[in-house]
C-alpha cells in the first residue's frame, strides 16, 4: 500500500471539491471493500476523501411515498430499518445475505454499490486482466471462472459484479443520486452499473469526482410481494452463485406486476426484462414463470465452467415466482 | 501419599482457557521487543524458472527499511533436509509462491509497501502443474508419507476381481485442500550474544530449534524456540516452515528483533497442503457380500522441491478382510508448491474413497451398508496378519447406528422428498493409526510447599495438551491436578515430539507418566522434608517409541450423516452428524469431544464447501484467501453429536490412550457423500458436492 | 513509529492533512483515551496490536474473510482489519481486553470457557466481541438472514440457535468449536435481554431510520 493522503469532508459539497482538485482520490466510507482492494494493490489512491462522517445516514420518507436512503446508512441499519423490512422485504433480505455482522455494520449503501468483483484474476495484481490493467488481457476466460458472467460478459471481461443490495435495487426501479463536479443527478440503478464491453475497467457510468449521496425507493404499491433468494456454497458469508430478487403483483390468477432481479450473472444487476415481459398480463402458473425464466437465459452464455449458473437461475426463477404468487 | 482419586477421564476445564478468551495469550507474532522490525516477504511471480536480476533500489529508497534479503546476499544457510527451508539460496522457482526476496523496515505499513517495490525479472521455464490419470511423469511411489510402502499386493488382485460375482469399479477424485489455521504461520525472531530466540507459530518447537540450528551452523543450546500458544496447525506447522528460517535470517541481517507473521493469501504456496487425488477403487464380493478383492490406486502429485506422497491407499490395508489386495500409489513431481501434512493424511482421502466404493457394493448388493461392514471384519489386521491391539469397529457400527437411529431405512434412493429438498442420510466407517511419532522426555519435580512441576516440551495447538497432562501426571504422582504446574511449549524444556499424527499425548503423556512414577519412587526412597529446590526425576521414552509392537494398533469409528439436497440450487447441507468412536482411553471428554467435532467440522468442509484448483495458466492456487475457499461456518454445523466406546487397550501406552486428533474427519467426507447417494441417487464421486457439479448431475 | 503529527482534520481541520501521510488520531480503548499519531495505512487492528499492545484482537486474514480481528466500535461489532485507524478519531473501542471486570469475567467469557467453546483460541477473542454484538443486535431489533419474515419490525428478535448460527457466521473458527460456541452464546442469551451482559451502548434498529 502506498502511502496516501487523508482528509474528512466536512460536507458533500467540499467532499466533491477536493475529489476535484485531486485526480485519483477516492471517497472513504464503511472502506470494507476500498482498504480490502488497498492491501491487494488493487486501489492506490493518493488521497482518501473520509466521508462516513457526513449527514448522509439518515432514512426519510419521501412526498410520494417512496423512501430516500442516505448514502451513509450501514447495511445493518438499511437491513433493520422498519420501513424497509416492513415495504421492502427483499431489500432487506438481500441486504441481510450478504456478507457478514460485522461487515454489514461498516459496508454503507453507496459502497455496497460500488463493490468490485471477486473474479480471482482482477484482485491478483500478479496477472493480466483487462479491469484492473486494461489492454493486458483476460485470463478468467479460459481460466477459473465458475463464479463469473453468463449474461452480458464481453471478449474482454467475464466477471460479476457481487452486491447484493444492487440486485434487490434493480428489481425496485431504485434511482441513485450523485453528486458531482457539474452538480447534481439521478440514474436508475438499472443503468447505473455497465456491461463490460471494450470498458471493463468502468464498472458504473459514475463519473470522476462523483459522490453517490442517496438512493431512492419508489413507492411500494398495496399487493407487491417481493423475495429475495441466493444460491451460495456454504449456508452463510458466501457471495451469491446465483441470486434473485422478485417482485410479483397477482390479481385474479394473472400477473398485474413483475419485477426480477440477478445477481451473481452479469456484470452488472441483470433486470430480466424479457422475463417480465413474459410475465405481465399472463396467468401466474408455474408454466409461466418457467417461460418467463427461458425468454430471459436465452441469451445466456455460459463459459465452459458455469453453465450450472443458468439451471440455477431457472430453478431460482420459477421458486421464487411461485411462492410469491401463492401469497398473492 | 494418599491417593486422591484418578484425575484421567475427568472433564476438567483447559488450563490455558482463561488466557484465551481474556485476550492475555500471546501467540508467535504477539511479542513485540523493543526495537521490533517487520519484514514482508516477496513472493515468486512465475510458475518456474530463475531469477534473472533483482532491482531492490526502489524499495530501499523508502525511508525506515533497514534491508532487503534476496538470495544474492541473504545469509548462507546449512543444506537443510527439508529443501523449503532453503529459502533465498539460490536463484531457482520452483513454483510460484516461492518466495524470492525479503523486506524488513520498522512498521508493518512501510514492509509492505516497500515488498510492492522489490522488482523481480525472471527467466521462465516451461511449466506443468496439471494432474492427469495418465500423466507421463508418473511413477509408483515407493514409500508413503508415514514410511509405509507405496504398493503392498496379496493374492492374485486380477485373477480375482475378473472371477468376483459382484465388483464396483469407479474413480474417486478431491481437489487440493488447505490447512488454513486461523493463526497464519508467524515468528519472531532475536539474536542476543550469538543466542538465537524465536516465537515460533509451530506444532514442535524441539524439531524447529533443531532445524534452526542446522540451518545457522549453531548448536541446540544456541537456540531456543517457543511456541506458548498456537493458533491451530492441523498438520501445516508440523515442521519448521519458511517464515522462521526468514525471519531468523532477517534478525541476523538487520541486528534487531524481526516478526514476520504470513500474508494469509501467501500461505496456500508456502505451508503445505493437502495433495489432490484420482483414486480407483475396485471392489469384488460374493453375492451375499464377502469382500473377495480389493484394490485402490491413488494417483497423486509431489513437488520438485522435496518428496511427499498422500498415502490415502493406506487405511484399505487396514480395513476388511479380502484375501485378494492391491493398494498402491502413483505420483509425478510437478511445478506445484509443496504438498504436506494435513489433518489425517492418507486416511482423509483414502477412507473417503474406500467408503464410498463399499457403500456402493451395499447397494449394488441391496446390502444394509452397516451389516455389509459388519460381514467384512477381519480377525486380524489384513495386511500384516497381526492381531489388533483392540478393534471395535463394529461396536461402533453398532451403537453408531442405534444412536443415530439408523433403522428402519429404506435403502432406496431420491424417495424422501420435502418440497424441494431430497433427504437422505449415509454411513461410512473410519480408521487412524495408533502412532508414537517419536520419544519424549520430561521432568517431574516435588516441590516441599506440596506443588509439582512438570516440564516436557509439548504443544497446546488448541488441544488441551496442558490440561490432559497434568491429567496424567496427577494420576500418577497421586496428586490433586491442581497441585501440578505444568511448563510446555519451549525448546528449552525435556524434549517433546510434535503435536502430530495424533500422537502427542500418547508420547508427553508416557514420558510425563514415566517421570512422575520415578518421582515418587524417588520420594520414597527419600523421605524427610524435601529440599528447598525440591526432588525431581526425569524420564525418557526413546526406548519405548522406537520398540515395534506385535500388535496391529488403530483407532475406528463410524460417522452417520442425514443431507438434504435442494434440488433447485444446488445447495447440499447437513442435518445430522454423528461419530462413534473407539481411541483407546478418553483422558479429558471435554476436550475430546470438542477436537472430535473439529474434525468432523473439517471433514464437512471437505465434503462439501472447501475448492480449490491449481490454474494451469500461472500455476498457482485459485482459491487463496477465505472468501473464496470456503472453510464451513457457524450456520453450516447443525446437530454434530460425538460418543465413543470405553474401550480397554492394554497394548499402547500407561494411558491406554490411542489419539483422538484427527480420526473426526476420517468418516466424515464418505458418509455425507453417501447420504448424498441417498438422497438423490447420484454418485457425485467429485469432491467437494458444490451446487455447479450437484445442479449438472440434478438435470442431467 | 514517532508522531509528525499531522492532524486528521476533525471539524476545523479537514484538509491540511490531504498531503500528509500520518495523523494525530484520538482512540478510546477500553476507556483508556490514546493521543498518537498514525500512518494513514495503518489499521485499526495494527494499532491496537503493535501500537497499544492489545493482542487480542487477532489477524487471521486482514481481509475481512475471517472475524479474529472483531472489536466493538461505538458499541457494534466491526473487523478491524478493515477500519483504517486514521478514520477512527474519537471512537469508543471495546476489544477482548476491555470486557472482564477485573479479575471477575464478562458471562461471554465465562460462558465460552464452561461450554469449551474454544481450542485453539485464536478465533476466540473476535468470537466474544462477535457474539456481545450480536446478542446486543438482536436485543435492539436487527433483524438476520434466518429471521422470520413476519417477525415486528424493530421488536427484539429472539436469539435461537438459528439466529445465533446466522449471526455467528462472521468469524470462521478452523478447530470446529461452532456447537459449543452457540450453546455458549446460547447460555448467555437471557441474561442480554435483561441488560447484564455488557454495556456496548448499540444504537437501536428503530433510531436507525
Amino acid at each position: 500500500m502506498k502511502p496516501f493522503g487523508y482528509v474528512r469532508a466536512g460536507s458533500v459539497a467540499h467532499a466533491v471539491q477536493v475529489a476535484a482538485e485531486r485526480p485519483g482520490a477516492r471517497f472513504l466510507g464503511g472502506g470494507t471493500n476500498l482498504v480490502d482492494l488497498m492491501k491487494l494493490g488493487v486501489e492506490s489512491p493518493p488521497l482518501l476523501i473520509d466521508v462516513s462522517r457526513l449527514p448522509l445516514d439518515r432514512i426519510e420518507e419521501l412526498p410520494d411515498g417512496g423512501l430516500r436512503i442516505g448514502a451513509m446508512v450501514r447495511n445493518s441499519d438499511l437491513a433493520a430499518a422498519p420501513a424497509v423490512r416492513d415495504r421492502y422485504p427483499v431489500l432487506s433480505q438481500a441486504v441481510l445475505s450478504g456478507a457478514s455482522g460485522q461487515l454489514r455494520n461498516t459496508a454503507t449503501t453507496g459502497g455496497n454499490l460500488l463493490q468490485r468483483t471477486r473474479c480471482l484474476y482482477f484482485q491478483d495484481v500478479t496477472k493480466p486482466c483487462n479491469k484492473r490493467a486494461p489492454g493486458t488481457g483476460c485470463p478468467a476466460r479460459e481460466g477459473a471462472h465458475r463464479d463469473l458472467a453468463v449474461l452480458g460478459h464481453s471478449e474482454h471481461c467475464v466477471a460479476t459484479q457481487p452486491s447484493d443490495l444492487a440486485v434487490a435495487l434493480a428489481a425496485l426501479d431504485a434511482t441513485v443520486h450523485l453528486h458531482g463536479p457539474d452538480g447534481e443527478r439521478g440514474v436508475p440503478v438499472t443503468t447505473f452499473h455497465r456491461l463490460p464491453g471494450d470498458r471493463p475497467d468502468r464498472d458504473t457510468v459514475i463519473r470522476t469526482g462523483e459522490l453517490i449521496t442517496a438512493v431512492e425507493l419508489p413507492p411500494a404499491l398495496p399487493g407487491l410481494h417481493m423475495r429475495y433468494r441466493k444460491a451460495r456454497d456454504r449456508s452463510s458469508f458466501a457471495f451469491a452463485l446465483v441470486s434473485v430478487a422478485a417482485v410479483l403483483a397477482v390479481r385474479d390468477g394473472a400477473v398485474r406486476h413483475a419485477a426480477l432481479a440477478y445477481g451473481g450473472l452479469a456484470h452488472r444487476p441483470w433486470r430480466a426484462r424479457a422475463a417480465e415481459a413474459v410475465l405481465h398480463g399472463a396467468s401466474a402458473t408455474e408454466d409461466t414463470f418457467a417461460r418467463a425464466a427461458d425468454a430471459e437465459l436465452a441469451a445466456a452464455r455460459p463459459l465452459r465452467d458455469n453453465g450450472f449458473k443458468v439451471a440455477l437461475a431457472r430453478g431460482l426463477t420459477v421458486g421464487v415466482l411461485a411462492d410469491l404468487a401463492a401469497r398473492a | 501419599m494418599a491417593a486422591a482419586p484418578s484425575p484421567l477421564g475427568e472433564p476438567l476445564v483447559r488450563r490455558e482457557g482463561r488466557e484465551k478468551v481474556t485476550g492475555a495469550a500471546r501467540y508467535a507474532a504477539e511479542h513485540t521487543p523493543p526495537g521490533c522490525a517487520y519484514a514482508w516477504p516477496v513472493p515468486a511471480t512465475i510458475a518456474r524458472g530463475r531469477i534473472t536480476a533483482l532491482d531492490t533500489t526502489a524499495a530501499l529508497a523508502l525511508p525506515g527499511v533497514h534491508a532487503v534479503l534476496t538470495h544474492l546476499d541473504a545469509p548462507r544457510l546449512a543444506a537443510p533436509g527439508d529443501r523449503t527451508l532453503a529459502v533465498l539460496q539460490d536463484d531457482r522457482v520452483p513454483h510460484r509462491g516461492w518466495y524470492v526476496a525479503l523486506v524488513v523496515a520498522d512498521g508493518l505499513e512501510t514492509a509492505r509497501a516497500a515488498a510492492e517495490e522489490v522488482h523481480v525479472s525472471y527467466e521462465p521455464e516451461p511449466h506443468d502443474v496439471r494432474l492427469t490419470p495418465d500423466h507421463p511423469g508418473l511413477y509408483e511411489a515407493e514409500l508413503a508419507n508415514g514410511l509405509y510402502p507405496g504398493t503392498r499386493e496379496r493374492g492374485d488382485f486380477e485373477a480375482a476381481f475378473a472371477a468376483a460375482p459382484a465388483t464396483v469399479d469407479a474413480t474417486y477424485t478431491m481437489p487440493p485442500l488447505h490447512n488454513h489455521p486461523m493463526e497464519p504461520h508467524a515468528s519472531t525472531a532475536r539474536w542476543t550474544h550469538g543466542h538465537l530466540t524465536v516465537h515460533d507459530s509451530s506444532q514442535g518447537a524441539t524439531k524447529v530449534r533443531d532445524d534452526l540450528a542446522a540451518l545457522f551452523g549453531l548448536g541446540p543450546d544456541d537456540v531456543t524456540v517457543i511456541s506458548e500458544h498456537v493458533g491451530g496447525g492441523f498438520g501445516s506447522k508440523g515442521t519448521p516452515r519458511p517464515q522462521v528460517v526468514l525471519a531468523a535470517m532477517a534478525a541476523q541481517v538487520t541486528g534487531r528483533p524481526v516478526k514476520l507473521a504470513l500474508p494469509r493469501r501467501q500461505l496456500p504456496a508456502v505451508v503445505g497442503h493437502r495433495a489432490p487425488t484420482l483414486q480407483r477403487v475396485r471392489l469384488g464380493a460374493s453375492r451375499e457380500g464377502d469382500l473377495t478383492v480389493l484394490a485402490q490406486e491413488v494417483t497423486t502429485y509431489t513437488c520438485t522441491v522435496r518428496g511427499f506422497v498422500e498415502g490415502a491407499a493406506v487405511p484399505a490395508r487396514v480395513m476388511y478382510a479380502s484375501p485378494h489386495s492391491r493398494t498402491l500409489h502413483r505420483v509425478a513431481a510437478l511445478d506445484v508448491p509443496s504438498p504436506s501434512w494435513m489433518r489425517a493424511p492418507g486416511e482423509a482421502p483414502g477412507m473417503y474413497a474406500l467408503e464410498c466404493a463399499v457403500d456402493e457394493l451395499a447397494v449394488h448388493l441391496d446390502i444394509d451398508p452397516v451389516e455389509l461392514r459388519i460381514r467384512n471384519e477381519p480377525d486380524a489386521e489384513p495386511d500384516s496378519g497381526r492381531p489388533f491391539s483392540s478393534r471395535h469397529l463394529v461396536e461402533c457400527l453398532r451403537q453408531g447406528a442405534d444412536r443415530f437411529g439408523w433403522l428402519p431405512r429404506d435403502r432406496r434412493p431420491a424417495l424422501r422428498r420435502e418440497g424441494d429438498l431430497l433427504v437422505g442420510t449415509g454411513v461410512a466407517a473410519a480408521t487412524y493409526p495408533y502412532v508414537l511419532v517419536g520419544g519424549s522426555a520430561a521432568e517431574a519435580r516435588a516441590h516441599p510447599d506440596g506443588t509439582y512441576r512438570i516440564r516436557v516440551n509439548a504443544t497446546d495447538i488448541g488441544t488441551g495438551a496442558r490440561t490432559v497432562l497434568a491429567q496424567i501426571a496427577a494420576a500418577a504422582l497421586g496428586a490433586p491436578e491442581d497441585h501440578i504446574r505444568i511448563e510446555i511449549g519451549s525448546s528449552d524444556l525435556p524434549p517433546g515430539v510434535l503435536a502430530g499424527g495424533s500422537g502427542g499425548t500418547a508420547s508427553w503423556g508416557w514420558a510425563v507418566h514415566k517421570a512422575a512414577t520415578a518421582l515418587v519412587a524417588r520420594l520414597r526412597e527419600e523421605p524427610g522434608p524435601l529440599p528447598p529446590n525440591g526432588l525431581a526425576a526425569t524420564a525418557d521414552t526413546y526406548q519405548e517409541a522406537a520398540a515395534t509392537s506385535p500388535y496391529a494398533r488403530h483407532s475406528f469409528g463410524a460417522h452417520f450423516a442425514e443431507v438434504q439436497v435442494d434440488t433447485v440450487t444446488g445447495e447440499v447441507r447437513v442435518r445430522r452428524l454423528l461419530g462413534m468412536f473407539a481411541a483407546g482411553r478418553i483422558l479429558n471428554p471435554r476436550t475430546a469431544r470438542s477436537q472430535l467435532i473439529g474434525g468432523m467440522t473439517m471433514g464437512l468442509g471437505m465434503a462439501l464447501t472447501e475448492d480449490c484448483e491449481l490454474d494451469p495458466v500461472h500455476g498457482d492456487f485459485t482459491a487463496c484467501d477465505l472468501a473464496s475457499y470456503h472453510v464451513p461456518v457457524c450456520a453450516d454445523i447443525h446437530g454434530i453429536e460425538v460418543h465413543w466406546i470405553d474401550e480397554d487397550d492394554p497394548h499402547l501406552n500407561p494411558m491406554g490412550s490411542k489419539g483422538i486428533g484427527e480420526i473426526g474427519i476420517v468418516g466424515t467426507a464418505a458418509a455425507l457423500a453417501n447420504a448424498f447417494w441417498h438422497a438423490t441417487g447420484i454418485r457425485l464421486r467429485d469432491l467437494p458436492l458444490t451446487p455447479d457439479k450437484v445442479l449438472e448431475r440434478l438435470s442431467g | 513509529m514517532d508522531s509528525s503529527n499531522r492532524p486528521a482534520g476533525g471539524a476545523g481541520v479537514p484538509r491540511s492533512a490531504a498531503t500528509g501521510e500520518r495523523s494525530e488520531v484520538i482512540l478510546r480503548v477500553n476507556g483508556t483515551t490514546y493521543t498518537l499519531a498514525v500512518d494513514h495505512r495503518a489499521t485499526l487492528l495494527d494499532v491496537l496490536r503493535e501500537r497499544l499492545d492489545l493482542t487480542g484482537a487477532k489477524k487471521g486474514c486482514d481481509h475481512g474473510q475471517c472475524g479474529a480481528c472483531t472489536v466493538l466500535v461505538d458499541g457494534r461489532r466491526a473487523n478491524s482489519c478493515l477500519l483504517l485507524a486514521v478514520a477512527q478519531d474519537g471512537r469508543r473501542l471495546t476489544t477482548v481486553e476491555g470486557l472482564a471486570d477485573g479479575l471477575r469475567l464478562h458471562p461471554l467469557q465465562e460462558a465460552f470457557l464452561a461450554r469449551d467453546a474454544l481450542q485453539c483460541g485464536y478465533c476466540t477473542p473476535g468470537q466474544i466481541c462477535s457474539a456481545l454484538g450480536a446478542i446486543r443486535e438482536a436485543a435492539d431489533g436487527f433483524p438476520s438472514y434466518v429471521t422470520p419474515d413476519d417477525a415486528r419490525s424493530g421488536a427484539p428478535v429472539e436469539l435461537t440457535d438459528d439466529e445465533i448460527r446466522e449471526r455467528m457466521s462472521g468469524n470462521l473458527c478452523r478447530c470446529g468449536a461452532y456447537p459449543r460456541i452457540v450453546e455458549a452464546v446460547g447460555d448467555v442469551r437471557g441474561a442480554a435481554a435483561t441488560g447484564d451482559a455488557a454495556d456496548t451502548g448499540s444504537r437501536g434498529a428503530g433510531e436507525a431510520s
